[in-house]
């Protein structure tokens, strides 16, 4: 069998992930295509997304037919140089098939998220590692309203040479709904002691939105234990923020209310799926879940503004900081990456509020890079 | 977050407000269960085994068997509601139900009326409804039309186990009596239902598929059948909105009529009785207030005017399925 034949196999995104659906071929047969290129729409329970191809070459064979669902890693097209014969790729899509059955009967349980004792709190943990060793750990921390879901796409990428953990914030997702804290500083000594449950002693953080803040007060903190800051469409660095979201966030309680709501984090609104909203309704009814809400936005956004800015703090601090921003993001305005200097923001065409979701390899590409640079 | 059934669910919630709440209290035919029965004193948990364990975590103070005795013991949990406790009292068979009409219809849904608004009457009756179970026409009815037909009840009817949870504890949580209706049919699906307690508001309809081509509402296990049908009306590439309006008192209306604006075609399916039923309740309204966007006559799939038939064969006949409501699509999209 020729190496040259690459194969195409259905991604898993996050870890509720076990199948998707080929909505569209973005690609002809026989097209070349480079690695990075959009050739599939596929659609999952959660999101639909585009998925951009992990080899280069020509596209020999789709295998997948559109509307098909398929288990993750089942072939879904072949690409090959023109040197391979049609006889090969026959054999290699068989084979692959073959594979995918005995797969399927022997398949492994995903990750599954911890409850860890903290201070006060209890912490919903998703620790995804390396099987051996790995350089210095790295944090996510999710924006208000979020939960570790929301780097589904980025994490498993992120904990190839390192361990990774995203957490839930307090009252967020599987944490306790109880606040020990509720503004940036308070958020900031609940997420250590939660680090500390975890005895993670230095680390690097990416935080999105509300959870790049709170990873810059970490940073400002304890700049000895912080190796470096990753700020996505963060907090943090101006006065202004979208309350209309904040505020429709909490308070829809209608499914067009809330779609129309989560639809202003995206470029794109038609990554908001209907299990999306319902995911967030699941969420809401929680008990203690919107007064949490409430206190949390009272705290950090009162009176339209945001409370907590290190702008001023930013020049002393020790500890590299890089700023990533989607160009279309509604929430935080992106002109608040220019409190980095050039070298240190990248600002990405095509993109919103969730720019880790909605350009989640090019994302994913930036915090390994930077964590890498920090780590010298 | 886990897996769990709807029998299960609704134990959880039990649990889980017992637990926060100690006026919540349990009562009913062998919800306990075991005195006389081999085994241990909590050998039963109710005919279906919903209430399995409470005993052992809660004990007979809050566990409360009843004599077979409808009229007595809805009676004493009205009662106790009125007075300070939050009972939740299992009626193993809405169809026995006629025996303590008075209690509830003439007691419980009348003291907030009658006493000005300064009593209330917190009282959830636990019962199970529908055909399906080969258990005869006195085992087997819908009644919960004639609930929502009384002013001062509240009605709940879950589709599933996450609705069964999170409406459970919102009646629980409610100040009002409400009627908590379980499909015998339904125990034993599972479905993704969170750990922690949550509560799912009364009067807010579920849109549980989103379509533009046609509405189909449908209540309790009904709804299960509904989106099947949707979903094979999908791949006709035919758009269905089904609604399930969870509660049937407060009821939710305005996501109904919203959709019908948008389709112009409704199918209604309801397991109760064709007269006076919600199906009639539902295109009633419709044809008030939507009249103008109508295209096509509005379309009922329910069971025969006739009591649930004891023989099998006729039994799966009179029950509504998926197949009946693909029909009644087609028919109102011809």
């Amino acid at each position: 069998m020729s190496d040259a034949i690459k194969p195409i196999g259905m991604p898993k995104w996050g870890l509720a992930m076990t199948e998707g659906k080929v909505n569209a071929w973005l690609v002809e047969e026989g097209a070349d295509i480079a690695a990075g290129d959009e050739i599939l729409e596929i659609e999952t329970s959660k999101i639909t997304n585009v998925f951009e191809s992990p080899a280069g070459g020509t596209l020999r064979r789709k295998v997948a037919a559109e509307g098909e669902t398929l288990p993750v890693g089942a072939l879904l097209g072949v690409v090959a140089d023109a040197g391979v014969t049609d006889a090969e790729i026959d054999a290699f899509v068989e084979m692959a098939k073959a594979a995918q059955a005995e797969a399927a009967a022997a398949a492994v349980p995903p990750p599954a998220p911890e409850i860890v004792q903290a201070e006060g709190w209890s912490a919903r943990v998703l620790t995804m590692a390396p099987e051996a060793g790995g350089a210095l750990p790295l944090l996510l921390i999710h924006g208000f309203g979020g939960d570790y879901q929301n780097w589904q796409f980025n994490q498993p990428d992120l904990a190839i040479d390192r361990t990774v953990y995203a957490l839930d914030l307090p009252g967020h997702g599987g944490s306790s709904k109880v606040l020990t804290g509720a503004d940036v500083p308070g958020l900031a000594v609940a997420v250590r002691s939660a680090l500390a449950a975890l005895g993670v002693e230095r680390f690097h953080v990416a935080g999105h939105s509300l959870g790049g803040a709170i990873g810059l007060q970490l940073a400002l903190n304890e700049p000895k234990r912080v190796t470096s800051v990753t700020l996505i469409c963060s907090a943090g660095l101006g006065p202004e923020i979208n309350t209309d979201y904040i505020e429709g966030f909490i308070k829809s309680d209608k499914r067009k209310d809330m779609k129309a709501t989560v639809e202003k984090l995206f470029a794109d609104p038609a990554f908001v799926s209907r299990d999306m909203v319902d995911d967030l309704f699941k969420y809401k009814r929680l008990d203690g879940v919107l007064p949490a809400l409430r206190t949390i936005a009272d705290a950090v956004f009162a009176g339209g503004h945001q409370t907590t800015i290190f702008t001023d703090k930013l020049p002393t601090l020790d500890v590299p900081v890089q700023a990533i921003w989607g160009e279309a993001d509604a929430i935080i305005p992106v002109a608040h990456a220019h409190a980095l200097p050039e070298a240190r923001r990248h600002v990405l065409a095509g993109a919103g509020h969730m720019v880790h979701i909605e350009k989640p390899s090019d994302v994913t590409r930036l915090i390994g890079e930077f964590v890498a640079f920090a780590s010298g | 977050m886990s897996k769990k059934s709807f029998r299960q669910a609704i134990n959880e919630a039990l649990a889980q407000e017992m637990r926060r709440d100690h006026r919540v209290i349990v009562m009913g035919e062998d919800v306990a269960g075991g005195l006389g029965a081999p085994g241990d004193q909590d050998a039963w948990g109710g005919p279906m085994g919903v209430t399995k364990g409470l005993v052992g975590e809660f004990g007979r103070e809050r566990v409360l068997d009843t004599p077979i005795t409808e009229s007595g013991f809805i009676g004493a949990a009205v009662g106790a509601a009125a007075t300070g406790l939050r009972p939740v009292a299992d009626l193993m068979f809405v169809d026995f139900m006629g025996v303590c009409f008075d209690q509830i219809f003439n007691q419980a849904a009348k003291f907030r009326y009658m006493f000005g608004g300064k009593a209330v009457t917190p009282v959830v009756i636990r019962t199970m409804y529908g055909a399906g179970f080969r258990a005869a026409s006195q085992h087997s009815q819908c009644l919960y039309p004639i609930f929502t037909h009384i002013p001062g009840l509240k009605v709940a009817i879950p589709s599933n186990a996450y609705e069964a949870k999170g409406l459970l504890i919102q009646a629980i949580r409610d100040d009002d009596p409400v009627i908590f209706f379980e499909h015998k049919m339904l125990y034993d699906d599972i479905d993704e239902v969170p750990d922690e307690p949550y509560t799912i508001p009364f009067g807010e309809a579920n849109v549980t598929r989103e379509g533009t081509d046609l509405t189909i509402v449908a209540f309790g296990r009904m709804v299960k059948f509904a989106n099947e049908a949707a979903d094979l009306l999908a791949k006709q590439k035919i758009s269905v909105c089904v609604i399930d309006p969870r509660t049937t008192s407060p009821m939710d209306y305005d996501t109904i009529l919203e959709s019908v604006e948008e389709t112009g075609r409704l199918v209604v399916v309801d397991e109760a009785h064709p007269r006076c039923s919600m199906a009639t309740d539902v295109a009633a309204f419709v044809v008030q207030d939507a009249f103008k966007h109508l295209k096509a006559p509005i379309k009922m799939v329910t069971p025969p005017h006739v009591p649930v038939p004891f023989s099998p064969a006729l039994e799966d006949e009179y029950i509504p399925n998926t197949a009946r409501i693909m029909a009644a699509a087609r028919s109102v999209l011809a």
